[in-house]
């Protein structure tokens, strides 16, 4: 939370955003500096994929900002997306793509050729792991798989900012232990928000947890600061004490 | 440009990688085949050009065209590959001129596969060669004029279905618009959308490359008509990209 202006790579100011006369994200404001890993937490519909989506430049808020190493995702959304690797919700790839060819045109598209670009998309496979399939396409894999196609996508140009919408989703636990520790491999260098359901992952990687309910941001803490919260001292409890509080008022 | 051609050349190895390019190509070759030589009367004219296959390749495109455009940003939002491809480092605009691109290649790739149409009639007799050429600008640029107005389409609504009728209607008004039906009825009651009727009719463009004649005001309004759709494209994907 304490994030000077300096280093703050990720500034959202007053974030929202309504679908008619719903408020899916309602004025959500928050500083993520470089070292920082933001656990996003909520409900389903809580509005978690929706400010990511706006901070990706994705979607169009109704009203409010969101800068990217102090770029404005609307007004100079490419110097942005420059700087952003996402991952968004469900881990999209083209199917009929293979696990090379599809990363290799990632790679293009940001500028990378040759030599590079091959030691670009050696360097992603090998930290997600999937030097085995990579001449597969994308449709033929698991789930666990195609995640990972994905985070790989998010990773080839060693962005500062990560934004990954449910990294985890649809892996084994081997797996999940694997991309937890690429999170803490690189949290020194980047500012990084992950969205998760699976509250020990916040405990595992985040330095600090958000939890959001009907748009709104209803904590932002320390993991550990927020489980001194329930006599309990569980997340779970904390978690649905702070969601279901919101919903019945 | 690099940008654009990366999208354009994954877009048309999708194509190829999926069935759609050898229905189409296949559905396209037999369709504009039978309309040539049997409505057409290729043979029994006993003249060596290329008019019976002109005249009706505009319909087949016209029932075909909004066939590949329906899918281009359509199918991106079923697999939610919009969101990918909108976030990596490119502009709206760069996407819908990619995709355009990669799609009038391979109507392109269609059209260079009627070239035994080319052969028979030299096989045959002595057709002006300059003036098939010319007809075959006109088809590449009657082409792009449809796969902008579908592409267009296409970013509006989610619905495939929609998208694809809703482009073979807006084709088929630009391609009768000048036909005396249209015409006649907007003389009587307002002459100046009558006058403008004539001016954006498509056929009637194309129908001077068939004779041969091109002219510069003939592919400035393909161009500029082409321009529109794809600036309509791009405000409808940013408007409606996360719907």
């Amino acid at each position: 939370m304490a994030a000077d202006g300096e280093s703050a790579l990720i500034e959202i100011d007053g974030l929202t955003k309504r679908f008619g006369a719903f408020t899916a994200v309602d004025s959500v404001s928050f500083r993520v500096a470089r070292g920082e890993v933001l656990g996003f937490l909520g409900p389903n519909g809580a509005g978690k994929s929706t400010t990511m989506r706006m901070l990706a430049g994705f979607m169009i808020p109704t009203a409010g900002t969101a800068r990217i190493c102090g770029h404005d995702v609307q007004t100079d959304g490419v110097a942005a997306r420059r700087m952003l690797g996402f991952l968004p919700e469900g881990a999209p790839t083209y199917p009929e793509m293979s696990v090379t060819g599809f990363l290799r045109f990632c790679a293009k598209i940001r500028g990378f050729s040759g030599a590079e670009l091959d030691r670009r998309v050696d360097h992603a496979l090998g930290l997600t792991r999937l030097e085995s399939v990579r001449l597969q396409p994308v449709e033929t894999l698991s789930k666990g798989f195609k995640r990972r196609v994905g985070l790989a996508q998010a990773l080839l140009h060693d962005p500062p900012v990560l934004v990954l919408d449910e990294p985890t989703d649809g892996l084994d636990p081997n797996q999940k232990h694997e991309v937890r520790k690429l999170i803490q491999d690189m949290r020194a260098e980047k500012a990084i928000v992950i969205s998760t359901h699976i509250l020990e992952e916040v405990d595992a990687v985040c330095t600090r947890a958000m939890i959001i309910a009907r748009g709104r941001v209803v904590a932002d803490a320390t993991p550990a600061e927020l489980e001194k919260r329930h006599p309990s001292g569980k997340l779970d409890d904390v978690f649905r004490q702070l969601t279901t509080q919101k919903d019945a008022a | 440009m690099r940008i654009i051609l990366t999208i354009a050349q994954r877009e048309l190895a999708a194509y190829f990688a999926t069935p759609v390019a050898s229905v189409f190509i296949v559905i396209f070759l037999v369709l504009q085949g039978a309309m040539t030589f049997n409505l057409g009367n290729f043979f029994d004219r006993g003249q060596a050009d290329l008019n019976p296959f002109f005249t009706f390749i505009p319909w087949v495109f016209l029932l075909l065209i909004p066939a590949i455009t329906m899918r281009l940003w359509a199918e991106e939002r079923r697999l939610g590959t919009i969101e990918l491809l909108l976030t990596l480092p490119i502009t709206q605009g760069q996407a819908v001129i990619a995709k355009f691109l990669a799609a009038w290649a391979f109507c392109a790739i269609a059209l260079a596969l009627t070239f035994p149409f080319i052969i028979s009639v030299n096989l045959l007799g002595n057709p002006d060669n300059g003036v098939i050429a010319s007809g075959y600008v006109g088809c590449l640029l009657v082409a792009g004029a449809f796969l902008s107005i579908g592409s267009a389409l296409s970013a509006a609504t989610r619905n495939q279905v929609i998208a694809y009728v809703l482009a073979v209607a807006v084709c088929f008004v630009f391609a009768v618009a000048s036909y005396p039906l249209v015409t006649d009825f907007l003389n009587r009651n307002t002459p100046i959308l009558a006058e403008i009727a004539r001016r954006i009719a498509v056929i009637d463009r194309f129908q001077a490359f068939t004779r041969g004649v091109v002219s510069v005001r003939d592919v400035t309004f393909f161009a500029t008509f082409i321009g529109f759709w794809l600036f309509l494209n791009t405000v409808l994907v940013d408007q409606r990209k996360a719907d």
